[in-house]
């Protein structure tokens, strides 16, 4: 019977879960169940309330909460009561207003209570959505000062922790991680040339991968790590090449006389997607990572398509519109809808879980981070570390 | 009717998750131990890195080939020479306008005149772009002069290129009369280095 239970309950989730934040508004006897999840900006928060936690923790858990699709309210206007304390260590537990019952309760040790915050917080994401939460994540991005030089950090998916990878003083630009590990590829100028660099973060070494004539600029790291995707140009025009991890084996993959820009991996490895100019236009392509005919992706309604970002589970493309002021836009990768234009920004990365972007936004003439819930439109800033932080690049 | 079958079964869904749920009322506190220092910390990177990886002798054939960045290696950079034929374009675009025509010939008069020299064009973008699409713009701009001069007889071996994107404006304004001077390519003169 449990087992039975257990089937239906999967089964219906997605549908009872994120409709019942509804329920606490419906009026008296009436269930109205709306399908309300996966509708890019267009998705109503789930309701929690928050009680017992200050400070440093409370602040982790609002972030990362409202960042993952999550609103505070009272808690007798709560589906989900969030409470406990914080003070040496985190303890904590959500109870389901509605069905009367604890979803969690646990207790959290070591390291600080910052990070056992984040922990709970993804517990808190796991138990009501049952999806990875972003919490414990990471990022890379890119610290410019007003001379143009920059160094590239690593941090905390809400900028918190932030440490510099390098210290090269000089032009630095587009960390990519490699999935799954420690380590990035990213450009920087210290040979006085454009090119492309491999750092493992454990150990802290690093070399160059690709130094040619022309720029070799936007790495991308294969779903496998072992390729990366980069633009090159010393053919003659900036193309998108592969090669393996380490430089070996390249292989240019486009030969038009455009500029190719912010190559891409599909989740599978069989794509890569980039910019590119067809007939005039910006658009958006792919191309087989094997090599193989330019096939165009159409962005109806977003003239001036750039820097794409396939997310990990396949499902969407993230990109940049750029019209004078530039946009964040999410399509699904198979075409079946237009982009939905979500927030003013450029350079969105993907996390994890497919669900939030991390993204860089223009202000008062300089560039910070923030990050987006793609389904509520839900959007903070991180934490900011020098004058300008852009190109962002999530951790997954 | 279709409505009112599909709110039965909907009430009936919600009921049967609330009370699955319900059972776990009585759920034991768990503990979840951190481990020290799990992805809080990196080492440095080693500032000096490590050469290695990488065909430095793939110089593909095809149209328009650059000669290999070794060759411009130990040069002496000279900004100043060429300071003045600063080559400008046009909003997102990477054509050679009439009216940079002059510069792109005196650059490739200078050229002639000392064989011995190579050149370094250094192409870049204005803020209104973002960021890795100018860095592709302006390396395209670069190429579009480096065609050019090799269409007035320069050797496509001596001319090299680089793109800055917009990380090198020269006016860090905010209007078109600022964009309109970073919309450009630098031009660095290479000569050999005396004894070499």
């Amino acid at each position: 019977m449990k087992n039975n239970y257990i089937t239906l309950l999967r089964i219906c989730l997605a549908i009872v879960l994120p409709a019942a934040a509804s329920f606490c508004h419906g009026q008296d006897g009436v269930i109205q169940v709306v399908k309300q999840y996966d509708i890019l900006g267009g998705t109503k928060p789930i309701l929690v309330s928050l009680d017992g936690f200050s400070g440093e923790v409370a602040e982790v858990l609002k972030f990362d909460l409202y960042v993952q699709g999550f609103s505070f309210v009272a808690p007798d206007a709560a589906q989900y009561q969030i409470s406990g304390s914080g003070t040496d260590s985190v303890q904590g537990r959500v109870v389901d207003r509605f069905a009367k019952s604890t979803l969690l309760s646990r207790s959290y040790t070591g390291v600080s209570v910052r990070k056992q915050a984040h922990a709970f917080a993804d517990d808190i994401v796991q138990a009501i959505t049952h999806k990875n939460g972003i919490g414990q994540t990471k990022i890379a991005f890119k610290a410019q000062s007003s001379s143009g030089n920059g160094e590239i950090y690593v941090a905390d998916f809400d900028g918190h922790n932030a440490q510099a990878v390098t210290h090269d003083s000089t032009i630095v630009a587009a960390p990519a991680w490699v999935p799954g590990r420690l380590a990035l590829y990213y450009d920087s100028y210290k040979l006085n040339n454009p090119d492309v660099w491999y750092h493992n973060l454990t150990t802290g070494q690093r070399r160059v991968v690709a130094h040619y004539s022309g720029s070799n600029i936007s790495p991308a790291a294969s779903p496998d790590g072992a390729k990366v995707a980069l633009i090159m140009s010393k053919s003659g025009s900036p193309d998108v090449w592969v090669c393996n991890a380490d430089g070996s084996n390249l292989k240019q993959l486009t030969h038009t006389p455009e500029d190719e820009s912010s190559p891409c991996w599909s989740p599978d490895g069989q794509w890569i997607c980039f910019a590119t100019k067809i007939n005039e236009r910006r658009v958006l392509a792919k191309i087989p990572a094997g090599g193989g005919a330019l096939e165009r992706i159409p962005t109806p309604g977003a003239p001036n398509p750039t820097e794409p970002d396939w997310s990990p589970d396949g499902k969407w493309i993230a990109f940049t519109l750029q019209t004078g002021e530039f946009d964040i836009c999410v399509m699904p990768a198979d075409g079946s809808a237009p982009p939905t234009m979500l927030v003013a920004g450029e350079d969105p990365s993907w996390s994890p879980n497919s669900r939030t972007l991390v993204f860089t936004r223009r202000t008062g003439g300089r560039y910070t981070l923030s990050v987006l819930d793609v389904f509520t439109k839900q959007v903070k800033d991180i934490a900011r570390i020098s004058g300008n932080d852009s190109q962002p690049a999530w951790a997954r | 009717m279709k409505m009112m079958k599909l709110t039965y079964l909907m009430a009936f869904v919600l009921a049967v998750a609330l009370a699955a749920t319900g059972c776990k009322n009585h759920r034991p506190v768990g503990v979840t131990h951190l481990p020290p220092g799990a992805g809080s910390t990196l080492p440095e990177a080693n500032p000096s890195g490590t050469l290695s990886g990488g065909d430095q002798n793939a110089n593909a054939a095809g149209g328009g080939p650059m000669a290999n960045i070794e060759d411009i290696n130990g040069m002496a950079a000279d900004r100043t020479a060429l300071a003045s034929y600063t080559v400008l374009f046009a909003y997102d675009s990477a054509a050679v306008k009439k009216s940079e025509r002059a510069n792109v010939q005196a650059v490739a008069e200078a050229l002639k005149r000392d064989p011995s020299t190579k050149l370094q064009i250094e192409g870049n973008c204005d803020e209104r772009g973002t960021e890795e699409y100018n860095r592709s713009l302006g390396e395209r701009r670069a190429l579009a002069v480096r065609q050019a001069l090799v269409k007035l007889g320069i050797d496509s071996s001596r001319v090299f290129t680089l793109s800055y994107g917009k990380d090198k404006p020269v006016d860090p304004g905010h209007d078109e009369s600022a964009w309109s001077k970073n919309r450009r390519d630098d031009f660095v003169l290479l000569h050999p280095k005396s004894g070499a």
